[in-house]
């Protein structure tokens, strides 16, 4: 078939005609339709689930009560397991650990067809080993409402028919273990967990567990090795933890926000929860908010609120105005960080923060106004993950280390400019080469500096060239070395001075 | 890993030979070197009432599982060997679990909560990564101001053995930053003045106020709430008609 001018013309004419005429009945294809536009943010009280995130009430087992907490357990324990993923499922609950896993899918993973015959006990691990910079909205929970999280361990636990939760609390966190201890206790003492939970006829038992200082320990297989009792080093998968997991048996990790929720959507309702945030988005989260900010704060908001409206609504706005922001990284140090213009554009939830190019994580907003050194604040964050590698997979173990090193050369400019895309080669090289994401939460930040924040890298090394003089691969002094003696050729001696690239 | 393993607590006298080997990247050596503080011909044992405790502990896990217990019973032993976990802390975990001895050092090496070396009275470390190095006044300032103040460096124990300082990583109180924990307390929102206040409050034996040492309580915004301010709901208030 071949083309002619002609048939181009009246091609193109066809819709044009269609779009000028507002009277026309028949839509074309590339009709504009005027939805309204519908906005996120502004929850109301009313609709928050963690009602004592700032510890204004009893954190008790009588002021969970009257806050709404063992309202009728026994009857949505009563419900069934396969009622309880359906109505996590409607809710459009998506884990808050970091990942956003879909939390009915991945409960009902435990129920597989015949799972009655298999004699192993079954366990829900709850990770509270919140580690991650930035990252402080688990505490509140712990420490304002354990209860909602101990019934969510019997909800969430009798979902997947599991017969035990242990809950693995970050050593560090020593307020926050004994207000979930006392939780416990209590819940025990009024027979709501234990032998016939609730008087429902279900037994179930939940242990707390403390860490010991290992951000590892948050990855899911790391954690069950911990309370193993073994180094947190992660497994490598399959076999999946619902198969084989905590002892050998059957187990589920799951987030304290996404086990603490599953009570109240229950009794709320499904549609109610569903009914914030976009499509795939939905709920209610909670978002921690710290760094160069006016009032650094936990608040529970809902999905897809707008970044800057989440920072100026609850955080009294950037410190020295928006205007003077730098960048954000919207979820914990493990995503990308993202300049201004994208800030302005960025909604808090999972898709479009993955459009960016970064993630939601945990929530974790870390806002940088423009006196930060953003290469030093990536930096630290190099330094963190070298320090936290297990050391299991050699490209974490020697990348980490790798990259905390050319970061800390970065921050005073000392490299040479083609080390930039040997930086960025490296962390592709880590990414995606090791068992758990410890090396990919690495290598994402660096990315993230180095695909928005270049221009201030070549510009510190330029700066430090023009003060010391050439500097070669490595960070060598040109002029510290001797050419009379054997000099290794891959050092860029021979590379032109000043760069030509500039 | 070599990073994160244990003891990381050097003295202030280590000095180094002038015919050393290279120095450690790390900060700490991962083996085990018996010296006069720190060899397992020192007794160590637990009290009758830990002993009470370890047992609740133990009851957690599955009887074949007992070595889960082992870092509970680290910290439990830790705790009450003045925050130190010599190597007869951990001969002595691994009797009471019936563990090999080296699978405790081989956990105990691995944790940062671990101490491998003895640490002063009061431990403080100070977190310094990113979100408390931008925060408040920012992590810089109150190293400057506890170093200054306790004429130690990062990793060292004053001469009286008072106070260690030690440099960590995230601690989860990022919107409450700057922020030190001292043995098991947080104290939050420093500034440089109050840092040192803390500091001389413990000194003389007293117990400072913990948490936020601002105006501001836990983790809501400094100032007027923005959320919560209503009261919490009642117990059925907007349960779905049927959970009424």
């Amino acid at each position: 078939m071949s083309f002619s001018p002609k048939m181009l013309s009246r091609a193109a004419k066809v819709p044009r005609t269609r779009i000028v005429s507002p009277k026309s009945t028949i839509r074309g294809l590339a009709t504009v339709v005027n939805n309204p536009v519908r906005r996120y943010g502004g929850l109301k009280d009313a609709d928050r689930i963690f009602s004592n995130a700032y510890m204004r009430h009893d954190h008790g087992i009588k002021g969970a009560q009257k806050r709404g907490d063992w309202h009728r357990t026994k009857d949505i324990v009563l419900k069934g397991d396969s009622w309880i993923i359906q109505q996590i499922k409607d809710s459009g609950l998506r884990g808050r650990g970091g990942a956003g896993f879909p939390s009915g899918l991945k409960w009902s993973f435990m129920n597989k067809p015949n799972w009655q015959a298999d004699g192993r006990p079954r366990y829900l691990v709850v990770n509270a080993d919140e580690g991650e910079p930035g990252t402080c909205k688990d505490r509140e929970i712990l420490r304002g409402d354990p209860h909602k999280l101990i019934e969510g361990c019997l909800v969430a636990g009798r979902a997947m028919n599991a017969n035990a939760a242990y809950i693995y609390i970050r050593g560090e966190f020593f307020m926050e273990s004994d207000h979930v201890q006392q939780a416990i206790d209590e819940a025990y003492k009024a027979g709501f967990i234990g032998k016939n939970a609730c008087g429902s006829g279900y037994d179930f038992d939940v242990y707390l567990h403390r860490g010991a200082g290992a951000y590892i320990c948050g990855e899911e297989t790391a954690l069950i090795e911990s309370i193993e009792g073994k180094q947190g080093k992660p497994r490598l998968k399959p076999p999946f933890p619902a198969d084989v997991g905590l002892f050998g048996c059957p187990t589920t990790v799951a987030n304290v926000e996404t086990v603490a929720v599953a009570p109240t959507i229950i009794r709320r309702g499904a549609a109610w929860f569903a009914g914030f945030g976009r499509e795939r988005n939905q709920g209610t989260k909670l978002f921690c908010i710290s760094g160069h900010v006016n009032k650094p704060c936990v608040v529970e908001e809902e999905m897809s609120i707008p970044l800057q409206e989440l920072i100026e609504k609850h955080c009294g706005g950037v410190r020295g105005g928006w205007d003077n922001l730098l960048g954000i990284v919207p979820g914990g140090s493990s995503v990308p960080v993202l300049p201004k213009h994208l800030c302005e554009e960025a909604l808090m939830d999972f898709d479009s923060l993955r459009d960016l190019q970064s993630g939601l994580g945990t929530g974790a907003v870390i806002v940088m106004n423009k006196e930060t050194d953003i290469i030093r604040a990536i930096a630290r964050f190099a330094k963190f993950y070298k320090h936290e590698s297990c050391g299991q997979c050699t490209p974490c173990r020697e990348g980490t280390t790798w990259l905390e090193k050319m970061m800390d050369r970065l921050v005073v400019g000392r490299a040479h400019e083609r080390e930039i895309e040997m930086l960025q080669e490296l962390t592709k090289e880590i990414e995606g080469h090791t068992i758990c994401a410890l090396g990919d939460a690495a290598a994402w930040p660096v990315q993230g500096l180095l695909r928005h924040f270049r221009p201030e890298v070549e510009q510190r090394i330029a700066q430090y060239a023009a003060q010391n003089g050439q500097v070669l691969f490595g960070g060598h002094h040109r002029a510290d070395i001797n050419p009379e003696i054997a000099v290794p050729d891959n050092i860029g001696m021979s590379l032109p001075f000043p760069s030509t690239t500039n | 890993m070599f990073a994160r393993a244990a003891s990381r607590v050097a003295r202030p006298s280590a000095s180094r030979a002038f015919s050393s080997a290279r120095p450690a990247l790390s900060d700490s050596l991962s083996v085990h070197r018996n010296s006069a503080h720190n060899n397992p011909s020192i007794p160590f044992s637990l009290t009758a009432e830990n002993a009470k405790i370890a047992e609740t502990i133990i009851a957690k896990y599955p009887p074949q599982y007992k070595k889960a217990a082992v870092i509970p019973l680290l910290e439990l032993a830790q705790k009450q060997n003045k925050n130190f976990t010599s190597i007869s802390v951990m001969n002595e975990v691994a009797k009471l679990l019936d563990m090999p001895p080296m699978r405790v050092y081989e956990v105990a090496s691995f944790y940062t909560m671990f101490n491998r070396e003895p640490v002063g009275e009061h431990f403080v470390q100070i977190c310094t990564t990113t979100p408390c190095m931008l925060g408040g006044c920012g992590s810089d300032k109150i190293v400057e101001a506890i170093t200054s103040h306790l004429g130690v460096g990062l990793g060292q124990t004053t001469k009286d053995n008072k106070f260690t300082l030690l440099e960590v990583e995230c601690l989860g109180a990022c919107s409450n930053a700057p922020m030190v924990q001292i043995n098991d307390k947080f104290y939050e929102d420093l500034t440089p003045e109050t840092t040192v206040g803390i500091l001389k409050a413990l000194a003389a034996g007293q117990t400072p106020k913990t948490g936020p040492q601002s105006n501001r309580r836990f983790s809501e915004p400094d100032g007027p709430l923005t959320s919560l301010t209503e009261e919490p709901p009642t117990t059925d208030q907007f349960c779905l008609p049927e959970w009424r």
